[in-house]
């Protein structure tokens, strides 16, 4: 059998990515601030993990100007599906195991 | 290195990892769940909209029914304009004061969650709420100038069943029950024209404050 570890995806192994994309996956879309506000943490915490999550393309973003405010929204990709979908069953396949 | 020494190792490695895993499913359930539920609605305030729609249906039952009992066929027919005006006043008044109520109990219940009551998921729940029941909303006046007033009531009922499935991913799952059975005593009451008067009661009073109390026993405490 194949090692579930190996379907860890390392992205996500970073518990705040984790929940980046979860939040990502239940909806369409969610801008900067109400994520931050979601996770509690700080701007920068959150932007560098956003930028880890860019990078490897799991999620989209796009910037418009609401009531003249920056805003940005993040969106998350198809490929950013596909990892989180295989990094849960990962993760699920781990703790099956171990409970044997 | 040691083959076994290894393994032992791993072993241990592997049960840390393992509570560890589990804490990673468990947030993301979290994340996703607070991401899409606006869980800061009371019950209490289901209880209380119920209750004001109960006291409308009675100032309502006095101006439109008394001396008849609400429960023969409501021969005066809602006809003259000054009856429709005050009959809107009480269903406005009451709409007014659920919100009210819905907003700062909700307020204090987000407060005490630690969370804001105004975020993404209460303004999307909102929105969801309010298309459904503006469509209606203007519907219903068609239906009243037109002068379909007996299916005023069947229509709204039917109308708040579908903003409440349309609400319900946003809200508590079982307030999609509470929709389904809206909309049935919506039908109903289409088929029994002159008792509105009662199934409003039953659709906005009894089934709220039964809904409410479930909901604040259940999510609440």
């Amino acid at each position: 059998m194949k090692n579930p570890f190996e379907n860890l995806d390392k992205v996500m192994e970073h518990r705040v990515r984790l929940q980046i994309i979860s939040v990502l996956v239940a909806n369409d879309s969610y801008d900067f601030n109400a994520l931050k506000e979601l996770l509690d943490i700080t701007d920068g915490n959150l932007a560098t993990h956003l930028k880890a999550l860019e990078r490897e393309k799991y999620i989209s973003i796009s910037k418009s100007f609401v009531d003249r405010k920056p805003n940005t929204r993040y969106k998350v990709t198809e490929r950013g599906r596909t990892a989180f979908k295989k990094h849960i069953d990962a993760l699920e396949e781990l703790i099956k195991q171990q409970r044997k | 290195m040691n083959p076994f020494i290894n393994f032992e190792l791993q072993s241990t490695f592997n049960m840390e990892q393992n509570s560890d895993y589990q804490k990673d499913i468990e947030s993301i359930r979290h994340m996703m769940e607070k991401s899409v539920k606006f869980l800061s609605l009371s019950g209490l305030s289901g209880i209380l909209a119920g209750v004001y729609a109960l006291i409308g249906a009675g100032f309502a039952y006095y101006i439109v029914y008394l001396p008849q009992t609400p429960f023969d066929y409501a021969n005066q027919s809602v006809k003259e304009v000054t009856i429709i005006i005050r009959l809107l006043a009480i269903a406005l008044a009451v709409l007014v004061a659920s919100i009210i109520t819905g907003y700062v109990l909700a307020s204090r219940k987000a407060n005490k969650m630690g969370v804001k009551v105004w975020n993404t998921t209460s303004k999307r729940l909102v929105i969801n709420l309010l298309v459904p029941l503006l469509a209606g909303g203007i519907f219903l006046i068609f239906l009243a100038l037109y002068g379909y007033f007996a299916l005023v009531a069947p229509a709204f009922l039917i109308f708040y069943g579908l903003a409440l499935i349309q609400a319900s991913p946003n809200l508590y799952d079982e307030i999609r029950y509470l929709g389904y059975l809206e909309i049935i005593l919506g039908i109903i009451c289409a088929a029994l024209p002159g008792f509105g008067l009662i199934f409003w009661s039953i659709g906005f009073g009894v089934l709220h404050i039964i809904y409410g109390a479930l909901m604040f026993k259940k999510y609440d405490r």
